[in-house]
């Protein structure tokens, strides 16, 4: 951070203060929050195309009954590893890509706090993701045995297992250092005046969700450790014969597992609520609840873990405590809610790509949040437990809800990073595209479930080939209609109409109004001035 | 005050179930392809007709927040010359709608509290049975009742070949075994579960009666069918290789019929208590041993005996089968444990018989390749148990 930035730069890389560095080694050695939300965010949609190929594999598997495509061993690899792969490889560098961008130039300052740790928060994830890859190529494959990784199950794995464990150390790690990061950045670089109850929603959220990462990704790192010495070191925390207990693993995990989930939400919520209020034209309503929702969301994030395993045969009183704080959370989602809705209410609406984008993840997010309400109540979801229903809920929650959002974000913000609009008429496909097709694919699941189809199987009896059949086929269309998102990015950064210095008339805060477009490489050399 | 509370549920119940009839009428009663499969305990029917609150309550929700939504997007759109207002918030609105959804969100838990006390409630059972779940196949043992020391292992009765696609599909593809659990019609059964390797999970959708079957730990649920028929349901928790081959079927017979499925069974389970001690000739282990091969070993070791390495090593040629009869006795009864690990080599020593182990080691040692000539007699097993 040698040089100071004093004119505005192109989207062209062609600086002369990258301490020097040129080309890969340029990446490699970058503090720059902005090259780094680029280098998270570039990950996440290559993990993303990974991810989506396993995806693919099991539909194609699941087209038919009767084993066709995999083995079942295969099968399981597959729902395991496209599990990991986009929770904690794609969704969440995804954010955390976004968090490196946007909190900077949203609250006023010059980068991230902690510059280097920066760097080093990124490049663990390459090898983090290496590892997973390569648990492929070892003896015994990849672990099956679901992203969940229960226990005793995890014991009888080959050495795939093993990297698995040690890649979620290393995922841990970074996402800690990220969080410590974000949440240093937001508490000490603010702008003079940028009050924390000024700040954009989406710097909030992510300060919420940092916390969350803090305080959940050790409890995980536990978990999996605990795995890993009753696999080798002769422990017995999860084994009977030795005094341990299976569902401890579960407790565990999930005590770590539904934090994680808001640690997906949360950010998202923060994207939406910088979109709506900008294509309405009128300030996001209700600001102080919002913050006050997200609060709720987070601590009642961590006495809600339970509604994972109402089937492990909890007490009767245990199953109605996090019966009743589960549907609490319905609480404040609801507030969330109403109060985009109010937001656009009276407004002066327009329906560009982001909030097309945002729409959609309204309207689906919710439902999301009903069927997670109707798995709330443990007598339904001891029926529908470890179902297709519960496929069908939480990809409504983290496709509809995290993945429309990041679309909706880099829509939003790509003319702002890279100087250039994307193509609207292909950006308005690739949304109706992406909502067909997710519809098609994850809405007949839920029949799935309540018909009574588990989770996790190669090979399903007759009756459900129906809705199988239109499952895999919209599976095929989701996965090629992003495609069309990569081709619309390299096309806007290639060769995009050049934005115009606020490309978003309702946009309002920092990066649009006191930076220029493209924002400059460092974002604020000197504190902006805030009434 | 109880009653008034009473009152309104029946009354609440009495709509929604006609609601959920008029929805299910097209689908029949038969399984339904769109919903839950058709109840046949007290507990499945409050889980239906729960599930129906649920739905229509966020339905209309949903339509009522949405409809706002809607109606904004096609109202106040700036192509229309909308104009935003400048209101950003309202104490009042924002307390209404926070408390409203609490006051909901209770009022939908509080008539699932009564289903979840009644679904733990496992005292009384007139018959108790104790569900084991192996690598991959269930064990039921009748503990208690009528039928007490009954005790047989149930297994995935679909050919391999419907599986691989060279045979057309059955009509229970998948949902078919070979050892049916048979109940008494109208009687409270107690499921105890376990598991003797990994977790499990038993579950029959039109019983709403799923527990997972945990290793090391026992746990219990209980079902009352109220109809006879055949109810079939999969193990729904992840299991390893086969988990999606190991179906759950449950007959339920009338009194009577009961009755003379305990007195057939327990004469039938004493014809097969094998005799260890007799000598068996080698054809006859072979063509026993060809039996206990397809049900316990085909889905690792395959019907050609090659196996899928590495994890599940090929028999054929393998240099264990085709050397000292004791260690693969050893192996067959004790399982293969790693670095102190159960391996997907489980130990058959609990699981089969002296007869069953020899007969399905002479078969191996005499199949495929591997020409040992070797009869392997119950005997012998007998004696190297620990
Ligand atoms: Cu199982």
């Amino acid at each position: 951070m040698s040089a100071v930035a004093d004119h505005v730069h192109g989207h062209g890389h062609a600086h002369d203060h990258h301490g020097g560095y040129r080309g890969v080694m340029r990446w490699i050695t970058t503090t720059n929050h902005k090259d780094i939300g680029t280098l998270y965010l570039w990950f996440s949609f290559v993990m993303f195309m990974v991810g989506g190929v396993m995806a693919l594999v099991i539909r194609a598997e699941l087209f038919s009954p009767g084993l066709q495509v995999v083995d079942p061993d295969f099968f399981n690899q597959m729902t395991t590893m496209h599990g990991l792969i986009m929770v904690f490889g794609a969704i969440m560098p995804a954010f955390v890509g976004f968090a490196n961008w946007q909190i900077p130039m949203m609250i006023g300052a010059p980068d991230m706090a902690f510059a280097r740790l920066n760097n080093w928060s990124f490049w663990l994830l390459p090898f983090a993701a290496l590892l997973l890859i390569l648990s492929f190529f070892v003896p015994g494959g990849a672990p099956g045995v679901g992203w969940t990784l229960y226990a005793p199950l995890t014991v009888q794995m080959g050495i795939g297992m093993d990297l698995t464990i040690f890649a979620i150390h290393i995922l841990g790690m970074s996402s800690i250092l990220g969080s410590i990061n974000i949440i240093t950045t937001i508490l000490n670089m603010r702008a003079p005046g940028m009050t924390l109850m000024k700040m954009p929603l989406f710097c909030w959220t992510w300060l919420i969700t940092a916390y969350l990462l803090v305080a959940a990704m050790p409890v995980l790192a536990g978990a999996v450790t605990m795995t890993l010495t009753d696999r080798h070191f002769g422990t017995t925390f999860f084994n009977a014969a030795g005094g341990g207990d299976p569902v401890l693993y579960q407790h565990i995990f999930w005590f770590f597992g539904h934090p994680e989930v808001y640690i997906i939400a949360l950010p998202a919520f923060g994207v939406i609520s910088q979109v709506i209020p900008a294509f309405s034209r009128k300030p996001l309503f209700g600001y102080a609840s919002m913050v006050y929702a997200t609060a709720a969301i987070a601590i009642l994030s961590f006495i809600v873990w339970a509604h994972h395993m109402y089937t492990v045969g909890m007490p009767v009183t245990g199953q109605l405590f996090f019966m009743y704080a589960t549907t609490l959370i319905a609480v404040p989602t609801g507030v969330k809610v109403f109060n985009w809705v109010a937001t656009m209410w009276r407004g002066s609406l327009t329906f560009e790509t982001p909030m097309l984008f945002a729409i959609g993840f309204l309207f689906l997010f919710t439902m999301g949040g009903f069927t997670g309400l109707v798995l709330s109540l443990v007598p339904i979801d001891i029926q529908l437990h470890d179902t297709y229903y519960v496929v069908a809920h939480f990809h409504y929650v983290m496709v509809a809800g995290a993945l429309f959002a990041a679309f909706a974000g880099v829509y939003f913000w790509l003319p702002k990073w890279t100087g250039r609009m994307y193509d609207e008429t292909l950006g308005k496909w690739h949304f109706w595209l992406s909502m067909i097709f997710f519809n098609i694919t994850f809405f007949v699941q839920h029949f799935l479930g309540l018909a009574g189809m588990p989770r996790r199987i190669p090979d399903y009896p007759l009756m459900f080939e129906t809705w199988n059949k239109i499952s895999s086929i919209g599976a095929f269309g989701f996965g090629l209609s992003q495609l069309l998102f990569l081709y619309i990015v390299l096309k806007a950064i290639r060769s995009g109409e050049k934005a115009p210095e606020k490309p978003w008339e309702g946009a309002d805060s920092l990066e649009w109004t006191h930076l220029p477009t493209p924002a400059p490489y460092h974002s604020f050399e000197t504190a902006p001035v805030l009434k | 005050m109880a009653t008034t509370i009473h009152c309104k549920s029946t009354m609440l119940r009495t709509a929604f179930a006609a609601i959920a009839l008029a929805a299910a009428g097209s689908a029949g009663a038969i399984q339904s392809k769109y919903n839950l499969a058709p109840p046949v305990t007290a507990i499945a029917r409050d889980i239906h007709w729960l599930h129906w609150m649920m739905l229509i309550i966020c339905g209309v929700i949903f339509v009522a927040v949405f409809g706002v939504m809607f109606y904004s997007i096609w109202a106040h759109r700036k192509s229309k010359g909308a104009q935003p207002a400048d209101f950003h918030e309202s104490t009042k609105v924002e307390v209404v709608w926070t408390v409203i959804p609490f006051l909901i969100v209770i009022g939908m838990a509080l008539p699932a509290t009564k289903t979840v006390v009644a679904m733990k409630d496992t005292t009384n059972a007139d018959l108790t049975i104790k569900v084991t779940g192996y690598q991959w196949k269930w064990g039921y043992d009748y503990l208690k009742g009528e039928g007490e020391g009954i005790s047989f292992m149930s297994r995935l009765a679909t050919p391999r070949e419907q599986i691989e696609g060279r045979q057309a599909k059955g009509e229970h593809y998948l949902l078919e075994v070979d050892n049916e659990l048979v109940v008494p019609v109208g009687k409270k059964v107690r499921v105890l579960t376990t598991a003797a390797d990994v977790v499990h999970s038993w579950w029959i959708p039109a019983f709403g009666t799923k527990q997972d079957a945990i290793p090391g730990f026992i746990r219990d649920t209980w079902f009352r069918a109220d109809k006879t028929g055949v109810y079939r349901g999969q193990c729904v928790e992840l299991c390893g290789k086969e988990h999606g081959f190991m179906p759950i079927v449950v007959r339920v017979v009338s009194q009577e019929d009961y009755t003379k499925w305990v007195g057939e069974k327990k004469k039938q389970l004493a014809a097969l208590a094998d005799d260890p001690n007799r000598p068996w000739t080698l054809a006859e282990l072979k063509a026993r041993g060809e039996k206990v091969y397809a049900a316990n070993c085909v889905a690792c070791h395959q019907a050609n005996g090659k196996g899928a390495p590495p994890a599940f090593p090929a028999l054929d040629g393998s240099p264990l089968v085709l050397g000292p009869k004791e260690k693969q006795i050893d192996i067959v009864l004790n399982g293969v444990v790693k670095d102190g690990k159960p391996t997907a080599m489980a130990a058959f020593g609990k699981q089969l018989n002296d007869v069953e182990i020899a007969a399905v080691i002479t078969f191996t040692r005499n199949n495929w390749g591997n020409q040992t000539g070797d009869a392997v007699q119950p005997a012998e097993v007998k004696a190297l148990r620990k």
